[in-house]
């Protein structure tokens, strides 16, 4: 299965849009400091990672290798490993770092309430 | 006329809409095909409809013959049950034959065999897999006035042809049987009617017996090993008909004697079944004609797989090849992978033919002056070996009587794998290919990783592409990164290519990957600089204090180790198995194997187990190789209840840790039994249960030297012998490496041989490197070197060992326990949240 194609026309300017409201996804404790979880968001599945520095980003949440779980995967403050078969993912861009086809990585914010933040259609790269 | 699923394309409740896949045939490559795109989430794009005139679900054809012997009954040989179409809500219309197929409509037109009733099913994706048929040779007398074959005259291809020969052979009143044809069908046949008393002549047409496999010699062999079991055998014989009146009396042969018997059965080859396809307008040379994506020539939309098609001019007739096509079909058909091609099988046979083990591959005979031939013969035991070598590959071998050497001989051929000089070798002993002959002799095309599919040829290019290490081209391939038993040979295929090129890669020495230290130098910096973390060891040895994550789970198993309490236990260190307990499955649900120790249970533990998969409706229920029970397919989010349920503690079937001890029944049971393996088994698996290490442990321990619990292939391995003693051996494996253990030491009480063997483990989980099972492990260090330090203590460090060896031990909580209070949030929270869970089969 492949990722949702999930690029917005207006995805590849650069600024993202302005007018997208977020998806809140709840707060940001319920990701451990290091870990990834997964979020059913309008229809898609997203896996928010929190790496140890803090910093959040969210990547589409099914390999494209054969399908694995990545909010499952290992990661570090660049990647994340998929658990099935240990492909490589950009936390930024989705790229792939072992030569897989790459992830959609969305916009992704904590505001002030401690909230995520999911920007669906601001995705980074798609 | 009914329609049925004349309907366009449905929507399931909340699913996404599916099309309509309708399969023609509902034989061994038509269902497996099904099965193929259901394992690809194929139910989620597709609802299936099936047609095939067998009255029946998809059974074993195979088998057919082991009916006919009374090997099997044909209840047994069911493949899919009806249960199994209903479960997976396939639409099968048994007994119904498909007659017409409007591509331009996109509908099929059937027949039910028996009432006549018409039905139509309309397609967006159609798969023809309509097989052979028994061809039947022009004759007098096989057909009444009607069609119908003679009474007493059958064809060998289906169920109900078994059904009525066996019925047939049975009558008090048949005495003699001829079979037409002489290849392994009719072999086959003749062999199972002896066993209803009855006498059996086979008249084959050709020169020799099983033309299609063997050659003369070989042959020869055969026929006499056919005539010691009473079988008759007439070669070149032509038969011009069959006689009798209404019934069968015997058969006519051209310029001989009429054989008389009471029943025959014709076993003359078969014929693919392409009259649909004809008519319905598709390619039809010597079968239905397929592209290497398995589709028809005609029309996208419609595929084709089996005995019914052809492939690059070849049609094939065993199911090893239908296997592939089935593969690439629902790689194709489901779009799971659009790059899947079928490139045609090379075919090698392994058969029984009529109790007598042959196996068949390339030529049967040299056909070139510089073709090599090894040859062995003894027709008096009815053995007979014939390889065919050119050019230093395998290109030919047909074997008689002894097949030990079939699965290497079988594996050169299909990959050009390198021979060993000493021929000799291929023929008797073990005869895989020396690790010297390797690289330079392998075909390009061979394929070296079989997990994700490397050739020699990809590895090569790497290296021209500029990565001359091993580990770059590794990383550059995949190669190597599946289930690792290729590893050497990449090593040497690499250093070959690369020549004086090949950079030594100092990150081989290294524990893992992001921390440029071995193992030594690493484990004397943590305790010097007290690092009890793996975010701390990150900090302090790594480069610039990068994390990496191909490195967390090697620290924290190497951490845990060495602090065992003290260890700082940060959640994102582990690798999902670890933080949820249980084997991450293809599917992203997980698999669960409670403690059992020594494989010994009890009615109580088996009834609980039951319960609780039929709670969480646990979608199959499995023996291990390890003597213990899994529960697979358990969603994520229901392992803590699972636990709770089971009450048992966990097996650590996902760990690289301590697995388990497989034991034998041993002196209380066993009549041969000299000491009390399960009593050892339980007693080891307690004292060591889940202790991390560099990577698996796995033990046994067998009451005597029949060493029915496999000792000798095990990383410990504990045999009973006479005189109350234990031997011990250590770097056994029997996995991905076959390697026997050494003989650490001979004991003479059970309790000794649990000291060595916690020694041993505590000397491997501080030596071995990351992933280096004892297989590797021993034979690098050595066995004089472990007997000297764990045996004879010669380093004085034996008593240390012990004691950190127990502080393990005693540090060790049973990780299920997290059932009641999850160690993080979401713990247990589902990967994919609108993923239909689970997709494994259901059994
Ligand atoms: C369940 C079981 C197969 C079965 O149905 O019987 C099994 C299942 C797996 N084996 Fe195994 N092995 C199982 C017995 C074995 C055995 C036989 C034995 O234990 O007696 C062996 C050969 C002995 C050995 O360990 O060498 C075996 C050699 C392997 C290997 C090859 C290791 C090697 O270096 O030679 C791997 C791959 C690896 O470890 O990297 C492996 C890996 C796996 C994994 C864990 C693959 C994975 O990482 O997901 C499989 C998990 C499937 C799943 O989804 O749960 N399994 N595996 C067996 C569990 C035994 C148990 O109760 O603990
Ligand atoms: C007795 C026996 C022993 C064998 N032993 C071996 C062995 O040891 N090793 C080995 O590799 N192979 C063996 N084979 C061969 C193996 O069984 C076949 O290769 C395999 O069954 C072919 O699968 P298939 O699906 O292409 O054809 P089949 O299994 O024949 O399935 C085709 C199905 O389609 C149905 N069908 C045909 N036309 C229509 C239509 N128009 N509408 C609806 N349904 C239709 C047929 O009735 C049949 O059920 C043996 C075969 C027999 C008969
Ligand atoms: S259980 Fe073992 S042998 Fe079977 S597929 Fe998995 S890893 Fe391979
Ligand atoms: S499914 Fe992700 S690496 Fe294979």
């Amino acid at each position: 299965m492949s990722a949702p194609d999930t690029a917005a026309p207006d995805a590849q300017e650069g600024p993202l849009a302005v007018h997208e409201a977020p998806h809140r996804l709840g707060p940001l404790e319920q990701i451990p400091v290091g870990e990834g979880r997964a979020f059913g968001v309008d229809g898609q599945q997203i896996a928010v990672f929190r790496v140890r520095s803090g910093s959040v980003y969210a990547l589409s949440a099914v390999c494209p290798h054969r399908g694995g779980p990545l909010a499952d995967g290992q990661l570090d403050e660049r990647q994340v490993l998929c658990p099935l078969h240990l492909n490589g993912f950009e936390l930024a861009t989705g790229c792939s770092t072992t030569g897989e086809s790459p992830l959609t990585a969305y916009r992704v914010e904590v505001d002030g309430t401690g909230d995520v933040l999911l920007y669906l259609h601001g995705a980074v790269r798609g | 006329m009914t329609a049925l699923q004349d309907r366009p394309l449905t929507a399931t409740e909340d699913g996404p809409v599916r099309s309509r896949l309708v399969v023609i045939g509902n034989g061994m490559a038509g269902a497996r095909t099904v099965e193929e795109i259901l394992a690809r989430g194929g139910a989620e794009q597709f609802s299936v409809t099936m047609f095939g005139d067998e009255p029946y679900g998809n059974y074993n054809r195979i088998m057919l013959s082991h009916v006919l012997s009374g090997e099997e009954t044909d209840e047994d040989i069911y493949l899919n049950t009806l249960d199994w179409y209903a479960d997976n809500d396939i639409s099968l219309h048994a007994g119904h034959r498909v007659v017409r197929v409007d591509r331009f409509a996109k509908i099929v037109t059937a027949v039910h065999t028996a009432t006549g009733d018409v039905a139509e099913a309309g397609y967006d994706k159609l798969i023809i897999a309509t097989g052979s048929s028994s061809f039947m040779p022009r004759m007098d007398g096989l057909t009444r006035p009607d069609g119908s074959l003679t009474d007493g005259v059958f064809a060998f291809r289906t169920i109900d042809d078994t059904r009525g020969m066996i019925a047939y052979a049975e009558h008090d009143h048949h005495h003699r049987a001829v079979v037409i044809g002489g290849g392994l069908l009719g072999l086959e046949a003749a062999r199972g009617l002896q066993r209803f008393g009855l006498s059996v002549d086979v008249v084959h047409a050709g020169a020799h017996l099983m033309n299609a496999q063997l050659g003369a010699a070989g042959a020869d062999i055969l026929r006499a090993g056919v005539e010691r079991l009473g079988i008759g055998v007439h070669l070149s014989a032509r038969t011009t008909g069959i006689l009798g009146d209404g019934r069968v009396t015997g058969v006519a042969l051209q310029d001989r004697e009429a054989l008389p018997c009471d029943m025959v059965v014709i076993a003359a080859g078969i014929r693919p079944n392409v009259e649909l396809a004809v008519t319905s307008g598709f390619t039809v040379e010597r079968a239905i004609v397929v592209d290497d994506f398995m589709r028809t020539v005609d029309d996208p939309d419609v595929y084709a797989v089996g005995e019914c098609v052809q492939h690059r001019g070849q049609v094939y007739g065993l199911v090893a090849p239908l296997w592939e096509q089935a593969g690439v079909l629902a790689d194709q058909i489901t779009g799971a992978d659009v790059t899947a091609a079928y490139h045609g099988s090379r075919t090698a046979t392994k058969l029984k033919v009529a109790g007598m083990e042959v196996a068949a591959m390339g030529l049967q005979e040299p056909e070139r002056d510089t073709d090599e031939q090894v040859l062995f013969a003894e027709p008096k035991r009815g053995v007979y070996k014939s390889l065919i070598i050119r050019d230093d590959k395998l290109v030919g071998a047909t074997v008689l009587g002894d097949t030990s050497k079939v699965a290497f001989l079988m594996q050169a051929f299909d990959q050009g794998l390198p021979l060993p000089q000493e021929r000799l070798s291929m023929l008797f002993e073990l005869g895989a290919p020396s690790a010297e002959v390797g690289a330079a002799e392998l075909d390009p095309q061979a394929q070296v990783c079989n997990c994700n599919g490397v050739s020699k040829a990809q590895l090569c290019s790497a290296v021209e592409s500029g990565c001359t290490s091993v580990q770059g081209v590794m990383d550059r391939t995949r190669a190597g990164k599946g289930c690792g038993s290729c590893k050497l040979m990449v090593k040497q295929i690499v250093e070959w290519a690369a020549g004086d090129r090949v950079q030594e890669d100092p990150s081989v020495h290294w524990y893992v990957p992001g921390i440029p230290m071995d193992k030594p130098a690493l484990m004397r910096a943590i305790r010097e600089q007290g690092l009890r973390s793996v975010s701390a060891v990150f900090a302090a040895l790594a480069p610039d204090g990068q994390e990496d994550a191909r490195s967390k789970m090697g620290l924290g198993s190497l951490l845990k180790m060495m602090w065992n309490d003290e260890y700082v236990d940060e959640r994102d260190a582990r690798f999902i198995n670890d933080r949820v307990h249980a084997n991450i499955q293809r599917d992203g649900t997980f698999s669960v194997v409670p403690q059992m120790k020594g494989g010994v249970t009890s009615p109580a533990q088996l009834r609980r187990i039951a319960d609780v998969a039929e709670k969480w409706q646990v979608p199959m229920v499995k023996l291990t190789g390890g003597q213990r029970i899994d529960l697979l397919g358990v969603r994520k989010e229901d392992l803590p209840a699972v636990w709770a349920d089971l009450e048992m503690p966990s097996g650590y079937a996902y760990g690289k840790s301590f697995r388990t001890v497989k034991t034998c029944v041993g002196q209380e049971f066993c009549r041969f039994g000299v000491g009390d393996s399960t009593n050892l088994g339980i007693a080891l698996e307690s004292r060591f249960q889940g202790l991390e290490s560099p990577a698996k442990i796995k033990m046994a321990v067998s009451g005597c030297p029949r060493n029915c619990a496999e000792s000798y292939v095990k990383d410990v391995g504990i045999v009973a012998i006479d005189g109350g003693r234990w031997e011990i051996y250590v770097g056994g494996a029997a996995g991905a490496h076959i390697r026997k253990g050494d003989l650490l030491a001979t004991v003479d009480d059970p309790e000794t041989a649990e000291r060595l063997t916690g020694r041993f483990m505590q000397y491997y989980r501080e030596h071995a490197k990351w992933l280096e099972r004892t297989y590797a492990f021993v034979p690098r260090v050595g066995l004089d070197h472990l007997k000297a330090v764990i045996v004879e203590d010669s380093l004085g460090i034996g008593a240390d060992l012990d004691t950190r060896m127990q502080s393990s031990i005693d540090a060790y909580r049973d990780p299920w326990h997290e059932a009641h209070r999850p160690a993080t949030p979401g713990q247990f929270r589902t990967g994919l949240p609108l993923q239909v869970l689970p997709q494994v089969p259901i059994r």
